[in-house]
């Protein structure tokens, strides 16, 4: 296949899976891949990410899709891997230094790694991941996938479930526990707790490794099953600010929380600027005089008045049952990350019973550490441990309804789905009356409001605004909305 | 004219300039003898930033390196850095030109007589009376240069607009004299922090690199490299222990330089094996916030 049309496929792609791709940077991409020798795979990927990916958050979706479309691509293409002869020959030298004492000697001979018993499969993987030995590792990883993932052509089954099948066969679970034993066997002296730490460190990142390993074969394997087009569709991946709350796997959570980070970073940056730089106001008499001094009495610098807009003031008020509890817990974050952009925040979490949370945040400067104590020691719970918003926001208004003011903001955090309890929704009512604004926000999709026991619409009624906030972007959008 | 003050070593660095760069590797072991141990990745798009005549634009956490491959670029090719620091408020006459107000008041003034008002005109608004600053400077500059804008996300979105026109054509236009078009493309090179999003007209324009923390191994030799008297072992050492720092959930992971640093503690300390005690001790070269430190400490010497 001709380059081109290779590459304006592999561009598709990027675009479909939410790369913003401009022409001009799909120009400059054919530009480079010009000067680069076309064999050399790294310096390949790394002249498309250069000119395509302008986004570091963006690199791993673009590795992925990279791996699906130049991974089989005719020989200039190939993977250069150490081709099976290689590890066999390995092998048998270790099979000899293992194994000479049993007579078996080379007999396994051509059949190389096929011949090993899982036993023994698990042994030399064991025996790899103590010697960090890479070669080795991905050869193992081709040979626990030919066995273990049971693929078959055709079968339109998802790389995970091979993944998972493959893993399971290998335990990997336990290898981490029989490798720091193993290791304390062949240290035979006391290690200080210092350097068991790095040990384990070092083996969980050598298995990881290995984990990748395996997942790029599966990878390989299933493209070159079914194509890259089908196999990118399967394996596309949201983009971290895309990833919605209440679906997000572990993984997801993961990159979620790195993505936080900077993102609260740029909001404080963004939200600190926007305050400086507000309009001008009048003109300040008294600072312009004072200022006339320094030229003789001459007004040659005028002075105004800008105006300083009031940090609000912030209450949240978030349901944590299951199913919307990621979502309180990535606002609560956001909202704590960017604390310094309001006079006060309190916060306030609830199940059918509510309690206030904020001296946990105030007790700590850790916001992980705080987030866990709300989780486990909240007192959340008044019946059954099933949401009820109107009961919650009964005790809500009785016990703190009095500290709303007109410079508070209050954000309702949950879905509102109230387990057909009677819904309360006065006290929203209540509030919008005394606070500066009432939102809503709400981490299910807009089509699901109003379907089943969610009654946002009734408490949105009396809001200043209901928002659908699913992912990390729509919830920015709306932080910077708020300030 | 060559001559006794070594002007040899400026002819022969200039030469080697004038040559591009023929792979990726020889840019890698170009900058491994400057010091600056570069992975695939970076040398791969020093290689082409070069070879298609494009900036770029790295990004990534503080202390990784960034400013220092822009250094180590200028230092490999023999070009001369010119660095324009960005900060808020920046603006054309502290970036581009400007013009000499003081020096054009004198000329006005020295020969009232003899000169008429087009003389006048056309004399104030020429070369000698304009300042260059760092971005005109690259472009006008006979010599070759390595360009570098640092932090660049500190300045306003309307600035970065200044920057477009140099970037995507190397040129300058300035009303009164027309456009200045650079004689030879210099190496340009753009760091940011990230603390907030550049503009996409910027990005489209640039290559793209982001430096993350050096992986255990390239730290290591960083180390290495740039710590003398250090031994293997140590180095070693140190290295696994950032890793395992890093890995933890901290407000500010350490970077490269806090690694040197510490590093160079050690050494002073005459130690040669750190045990947990040590690394307690001297945590607070490596971390910047208390509750990092504490946490760190707690971390390494409790096992799992």
């Amino acid at each position: 296949m001709p380059v081109i049309d290779l590459m304006s496929g592999f561009v598709a792609e990027l675009r479909r899976a939410g790369l913003p791709v401009s022409l001009t940077e799909n120009l400059d991409a054919m530009e480079a891949i010009k000067v680069i020798p076309i064999e050399d795979r790294d310096a390949f990927k790394y002249a498309l990410g250069a000119t395509l990916v302008k986004n570091s958050s963006h690199w791993r979706v673009f590795e992925t899709i990279f791996e699906v479309y130049f991974s089989l691509r005719g020989s200039q293409y190939n993977i250069v891997d150490p081709s099976d002869d290689q590890a066999d020959e390995f092998w048998r030298d270790e099979q000899d230094q293992a194994q000479q004492g049993q007579g078996e000697g080379r007999g396994a001979g051509g059949g190389g790694l096929e011949a090993l018993t899982p036993e023994e499969l698990a042994n030399m993987l064991m025996r790899a991941l103590m010697q960090g030995d890479q070669a080795m590792m991905r050869a193992l990883a081709r040979q626990s996938v030919a066995r273990f993932a049971g693929m078959e052509p055709g079968r339109p089954v998802g790389g995970t479930y091979y993944l998972y099948r493959t893993l399971r066969n290998l335990d990997l679970d336990n290898m981490l526990a029989k490798l720091l034993e193993a290791n304390k066997q062949t240290t035979q002296r006391e290690t200080t707790n210092l350097e068991q730490r790095l040990t384990k460190d070092e083996y969980e990142s050598r298995i990881e490794q290995f984990k990748k390993e395996v997942e790029a074969e599966i990878r390989r394997r299933l493209v070159a099953d079914r194509g890259a087009e089908a196999m990118a569709k399967t394996l596309r991946k949201p983009l971290p600010e895309d990833v919605e709350f209440m679906h997000a796997s572990r993984e997801e959570m993961q990159s979620l929380k790195k993505a936080l980070f900077p993102l609260t970073r740029k909001l404080a940056a963004k939200l600190a600027r926007k305050r400086r730089h507000g309009r001008k106001g009048p003109l300040d008499f008294r600072n312009t005089v004072r200022h006339s001094l320094s030229y003789g009495g001459v007004p040659a610098e005028p002075k105004f008045k800008y105006p300083r807009p009031a940090k609000p003031e912030l209450m949240v008020v978030a349901d944590i049952s299951g199913s919307v509890a990621a979502f309180a817990r990535f606002t609560l974050m956001l909202v704590y990350a960017i604390q310094s952009q309001f006079s006060k925040v309190r916060s306030f979490v609830f199940i059918d019973g509510l309690d206030e949370v904020t001296r946990y945040f105030k007790a700590t400067e850790d916001i992980q550490e705080a987030i866990h104590k709300v989780n486990t020691e909240a007192d959340v719970v008044w019946v059954d441990g099933h949401s009820d918003y109107g009961h919650a926001f009964e005790v809500f208004w009785e016990r703190y309804g009095k500290d709303i003011n007109p410079k508070t903001t209050v954000l309702l955090l949950g879905d509102a789905r109230n387990n057909y309890h009677a819904s309360q929704s006065w006290v929203v009512k209540e509030m919008r009356k005394r606070a500066r604004r009432v939102y809503w926000l709400n981490p299910e999709p807009r089509s699901y409001w109003n379907t089943g026991d969610s009654i946002v619409g009734e408490y949105g009624g009396h809001t200043d605004g209901v928002y659908e906030c699913r992912n990390l972007r729509q919830l920015e959008g709306f932080v910077e909305k708020l300030v | 004219m060559p001559s006794a003050r070594g002007e040899g070593v400026s002819l022969s660095s200039l030469a080697a300039m004038s040559s591009d760069f023929l792979s990726v590797t020889q840019v890698r072991d170009g900058l491994k003898k400057v010091n600056y141990l570069a992975d695939d990745g970076i040398a791969g798009v020093v290689y082409l930033a070069q070879r298609l005549g494009k900036p770029v634009l790295i990004e990534g956490p503080a202390g990784t390196g960034k400013t220092q491959l822009a250094k180590s670029v200028a230092e490999l090719t023999g070009a001369r850095l010119i660095r324009l620091q960005c900060y808020e408020g920046l603006d054309e006459s502290k970036a581009l030109y400007e013009w000499n107000y003081k020096k054009q008041l004198l000329r006005i003034q020295s020969d009232k007589k003899s000169d008429t008002w087009s003389d006048v005109h056309d004399d104030i608004f020429s070369d000698e009376f304009l300042l260059t600053r760092p971005l005109l400077e690259a472009i006008s500059a006979p010599d070759p240069v390595v360009l570098l804008i640092d932090e660049v996300d500190r300045v306003e979105v309307e600035t970065e607009a200044l920057l477009l026109e140099v970037l995507s054509e190397y040129q300058v236009s300035i009303p009164e004299l027309g456009t200045i078009t650079a004689k030879q493309i210099p190496m340009v090179f753009l760091t940011s922090n990230n603390t907030r999003e550049l503009s996409e007209a910027l990005k489209r324009r640039c290559l793209y690199l982001h430096v993350d923390y050096p992986d255990m191994d390239r730290e290591k030799e960083i180390v290495l490299a740039k710590v003398p008297d250090i031994s293997v072992n140590l180095a070693d050492q140190i290295a696994r222990i950032v890793r395992s720092i890093r890995q933890l959930d901290l407000k500010k992971a350490p970077s490269v330089s806090e690694t040197l640093d510490w590093a160079r503690t050690l050494i002073l300390l005459g130690v040669d094996h750190i045990d947990a005690q040590q690394a307690k001790e001297t945590l607070h070269v490596l971390l910047k916030y208390q509750t990092d430190i504490a946490k760190a400490a707690k971390e390494l010497s409790v096992d799992e």
